[in-house]
């Protein structure tokens, strides 16, 4: 903590009553739905045999690891979040060193380039489906035949790479605000000095900007992909998880089991697979944050 | 001369990179305006006459006004709730720190590394015993809740960034907890408040997987009328991008409006 920041030298004890109801609220969040999710995980529970509701012990976790949707859906969530990080860290790398650059309409250019950010995920994937993937009438689709290339129909041929490039779009604008905000903050005499001495945009590049942008990108690698393994309505919207199971991640697969086949304990044993997920990558972003506090 | 060259070649190249990432937006603005044989023509028609029928007809849609409505409704209720429970917890920690602060924080960031989904089963459970499935209630409460941590986390690093002396002052003169929040912080913060709300806003418009999931005619947020309205008319190109240029244009223009603080909100204030 910074110094200087108490009032008065109060003691802390003063605050509960100011905290208490944050604390009592987030406490109840962070409880309640993990403790029922893990006590409907060890159940059988089907909504539509509503009769019928006992302890199975591990058996829907039993049913979860040995059957090959289950596999597929995590093998899924992993391809996708890390083709979408690689994607948005290298296209967000390269747009933050651009818009970073002195230019007239600067601030209007990186309006522009965050835009995708604020557009919500039923629509940002709708217009990718129809307006450009479209095999038909889509833009994309014509803009490949001007140069000779072969009509694809995305979505039933290459559902994965449709939806890794939509998700993409709406996750480079994190990125690149992200890493433009750490390009900022560096000193630019350091730079300047190693022109001076005779260091080349590459030179740089190399050895005082990318160095810089390892934090950042630690932080971009960890929110995105906590955002990531959760990604629903693209999918829902676009695919609906197929052609068979192609686009059926961890999460749309406990969709799937909980409001589509009503199969609570199923869904369960699922939510808590992607809870012992994201928790992995958490702690680490957890980390990284508690160090920035203490600077 | 050389360097000028190089830098104009650089803002035309970066110029050119914005644009072609916001291009889709542009192109679904563009189709809004055109008839529906316009908005499917192959080639694509560039040149055409703008005609409003899309939005007419888009917004004459059964209950999308009321969807619209609900995402308002939704977004600022949510928005509210969540600062009034964050703003003193957020001065309790910035202006009175103790031991247990640092470990709170930590704690209440930790409460966003439950996946929606890991709580979906739970959630449609008690919302369907307690009658709270397809409102807007229900939906105010989900939203606060996702967005708790982070409107915390905002508002204490903008407190932090306010001399605490300025507080420490007004306490000599006697002035009590609530008067030093509400006379002095408030103002103070005013407009780091106001960033950390849009953003809460932005993002409460934005959520749609408890919006689809939990909500069916009467509490459904813009994105769940955009999902549904794709389905059975998703052939009709002209009339979905309007009512998408609809759902997105207020988030996109408080999004430029906060987007000088997005950044300090959306890593937790890793990143400033």
């Amino acid at each position: 903590m910074a110094g200087g920041t108490k009032v008065g030298g109060r003691r802390e004890g003063r605050g509960w009553p100011l905290l208490s109801p944050a604390v009592i609220v987030l406490g109840i969040w962070s409880v309640v739905p993990l403790a029922m999710t893990l006590w409907y995980s060890t159940r059988y529970y089907n909504l539509l045999d509503p009769g019928r509701h006992f302890f199975v012990g591990l058996r829907n976790y039993d049913l979860l690891f040995s059957d090959p949707g289950s596999l597929t859906a995590i093998a899924n969530s992993i391809i996708l979040v890390a083709s979408v990080l690689v994607i948005s860290l290298i296209v967000g790398t390269a747009l933050a060193l651009l818009l970073n650059a002195e230019f007239p309409g600067r601030g209007a250019a990186r309006l522009f380039a965050i835009s995708p950010f604020f557009v919500m995920p039923p629509v940002a994937a709708l217009i990718w489906k129809n307006l450009l993937l479209n095999p038909l009438n889509g833009l994309l689709g014509w803009m490949m035949g001007l140069f000779g290339l072969p009509v694809i129909p995305w979505f039933s041929t290459a559902p994965m790479v449709a939806l890794i490039i939509i998700v993409s779009w709406e996750w480079i604008p994190f990125a690149t605000l992200i890493l433009l905000t750490a390009l900022q903050s560096l000193d630019s005499s350091q730079i300047e000095a190693a022109r001076m001495d005779g260091a080349g945009p590459l030179a740089r590049l190399r050895y005082i900007i990318l160095p810089h942008l390892g934090r950042p990108v630690a932080i971009v690698v960890m929110m995105e992909t906590i955002f990531l393994l959760s990604i629903f309505a693209e999918i829902l919207t676009t695919t609906s998880g197929g052609p068979g199971d192609a686009t059926t991640t961890l999460t749309f697969l406990v969709y799937i089991r909980a409001l589509l086949d009503f199969n609570v304990g199923g869904a369960s044993a699922a939510g808590v697979l992607a809870i012992v997920l994201a928790n992995i990558v958490g702690l680490f972003l957890m980390r990284s944050v508690a160090r920035s506090l203490n600077r | 001369m050389q360097r000028s060259f190089l830098s104009r070649l650089t803002g035309l190249a970066a110029w050119f990179a914005a644009l072609l990432i916001a291009f889709p937006i542009i192109w679904m603005l563009v189709t809004a305006f055109k008839t529906e044989r316009a908005a499917i023509a192959v080639p694509p028609l560039l040149i055409f006459k703008p005609v409003l029928g899309s939005f007419a007809a888009a917004t004459a849609q059964t209950g999308y006004l009321s969807f619209a409505l609900n995402s308002i409704i939704v977004s600022l209720g949510a928005t509210l709730f969540a600062v009034i429970i964050a703003f003193p917890a957020a001065y309790a920690m910035a202006f009175r720190p103790g031991r247990h602060t640092q470990g709170l924080l930590i704690w209440m960031l930790s409460t966003k590394m439950l996946p929606p989904v890991g709580a979906l089963v739970p959630v449609y459970l008690i919302y369907r015993d307690v009658g709270l499935l397809d409102t807007r209630t229900g939906l105010i409460i989900l939203n606060m809740l996702m967005n708790l941590p982070l409107v915390i986390w905002m508002l204490f690093s903008f407190f932090k960034d306010i001399p605490a002396a300025i507080l420490e002052a007004a306490l000599v003169d006697g002035v009590n907890t609530r008067q030093q929040m509400q006379h002095l912080l408030l103002p103070l913060a005013a407009p780091g408040i106001a960033s950390t709300a849009l953003l809460s806003i932005i993002l409460a418009w934005n959520e749609s997987f408890w919006s689809i999931n939990l909500t069916a005619a009467h509490a459904g947020t813009l994105a769940a009328f955009i999902t549904r309205f794709s389905q059975p008319e998703g052939l009709f190109w002209a009339k979905l991008s309007a009512a998408s240029v609809l759902a997105v244009a207020p988030v996109l223009l408080f999004g430029s409006l906060t987007q000088r603080h997005l950044v300090r909100g959306l890593t937790f204030g890793a990143v400033k």
